[in-house]
């Protein structure tokens, strides 16, 4: 097998699995934008690996490659970082809703006490 | 709501308008003591236990001790169970809030002592170490603490000796600025809330108390895990002096 088919059934099985997310609804568009976009880079590089090794040329790595791994690793490392800020955002919101929560149990136990006491 | 008459008589205005909370996980063993000494010094004040998904009795045991009980449907840690108590306080116009542990360590009858610091504080730390008790740490968590403590007194420019106690009063001001931001990092409950107390512009300081052995139960700390804790705390302080907070 080649890279290039290779590169294709890549990008092919990423985008049928984005899209059948999509379909459970397991997967939000907000999310799917982007690993679609990256699904169409991959299948672009695979069918012209002369980008990749003009690439390489340009930026001085001697094999294409390693240019190829080493940005597929940043790009991992990025949507990491994004997704841990994305969890404490939610962690946060979660943390002020059981405080509220608990607020507003207090409030109606004190409410049914009283009603109960006055009954 | 908080009807209080403003009187001349200390103990009295101490107890005005003044909200106890008390953080609790898992402290069935104690809460119903520690509720009743409260009851007993600082008659006029209010309790609140905050329950922090405590798999134990606590909140019942609570309630059945007559305490107002927030019970957080998970745990949180200390600092939101902290936050939820201060905007408790603020929403139902409390003019002051002490922090009290549920386990029985911290000496009921230093509130008035805390109380009287906010005088001329924002926030009043209950110190160990400064006098009064036996209390004694050593190794890497001891100098841990002197490394928190020489750091915060320079920024509170006054004496802080024991910075990660969680006996403590707070004034309206404090309140305001503790209610919207209490952090839930580790040591955040502590350290991190002085420091934003005295980037919020509050003045903090402190007053000598005794503390208690653990009566019931084991503290979070083992002699292994200080090593752990020295580093952990120098981070927690690391960022709590760099990290951004909105505070107006
Ligand atoms: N709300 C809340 N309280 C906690 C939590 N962990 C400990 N506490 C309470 O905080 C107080 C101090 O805890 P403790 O383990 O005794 O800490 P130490 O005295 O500093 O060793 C006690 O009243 C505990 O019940 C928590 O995760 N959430
Ligand atoms: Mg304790």
């Amino acid at each position: 097998m080649t890279a290039y088919t290779l590169g294709l059934i890549g990008a092919a099985v990423t985008l049928l699995v984005v899209f059948e997310m999509l379909r459970r609804r397991m997967l939000r568009e907000k999310y799917a934008v982007f690993w679609v976009f990256l699904a169409v880079l991959i299948a672009v590089v695979a069918v012209f690996p002369g980008l990749l090794a003009a690439a390489a040329r340009l930026t001085g790595v001697q094999v294409p490659a390693n240019l190829l791994f080493f940005v597929a690793s940043l790009v991992l490392l990025a949507v990491n970082v994004q997704l841990s800020t994305e969890i404490c955002r939610l962690e946060d919101r979660t943390r002020a809703l059981a405080e509220e929560l608990a607020m507003v149990r207090l409030r109606q136990d004190q409410a049914e006490r009283s009603g109960a006491g006055r009954r | 709501m908080q009807l209080y008459v403003v009187d001349d008589n200390i103990s009295a205005k101490t107890g005005a308008g003044t909200l106890i909370v008390i953080p609790a996980l898992n402290e069935e063993r104690s809460i119903g003591r520690v509720i009743a000494e409260l009851r007993r010094s600082c008659p006029q004040a209010d309790l609140l236990v905050v329950d922090d998904g405590s798999t134990d009795q606590t909140a019942s045991v609570a309630a059945q001790a007559g305490a107002p009980t927030l019970i957080l449907p998970f745990n949180i840690g200390v600092g939101g169970a902290m936050r939820a108590g201060y905007r408790y306080a603020l929403r139902h116009g409390y003019d002051s809030v002490v922090q009290v542990d549920a386990d029985g360590q911290h000496d009921t009858s230093y509130i008035g002592a805390l109380l009287l610091g906010l005088r001329d504080c924002d926030l009043v730390i209950g110190a160990r170490f400064a006098g009064e008790g036996e209390y004694c740490a050593r190794g890497p968590r001891r100098w841990a603490m002197r490394l928190l403590a020489v750091t915060l007194s320079a920024l509170a420019g006054r004496r802080l000796t024991d910075v990660t106690s969680g006996f403590r009063a707070a004034n309206r001001r404090a309140i305001e600025v503790f209610a919207e931001h209490y952090p839930a990092e580790y040591l955040g409950d502590t350290i991190e809330s002085i420091v934003i107390a005295l980037r919020a512009g509050c003045r903090v300081s402190q007053t000598p108390v005794a503390m208690r052995a653990r009566t019931e139960g084991t503290a979070s700390q083992s002699p292994l895990r200080a090593s752990v804790y020295l580093l952990r705390a120098c981070a927690a302080l690391g960022l709590a002096l760099v990290r951004r907070w909105d505070l107006s």
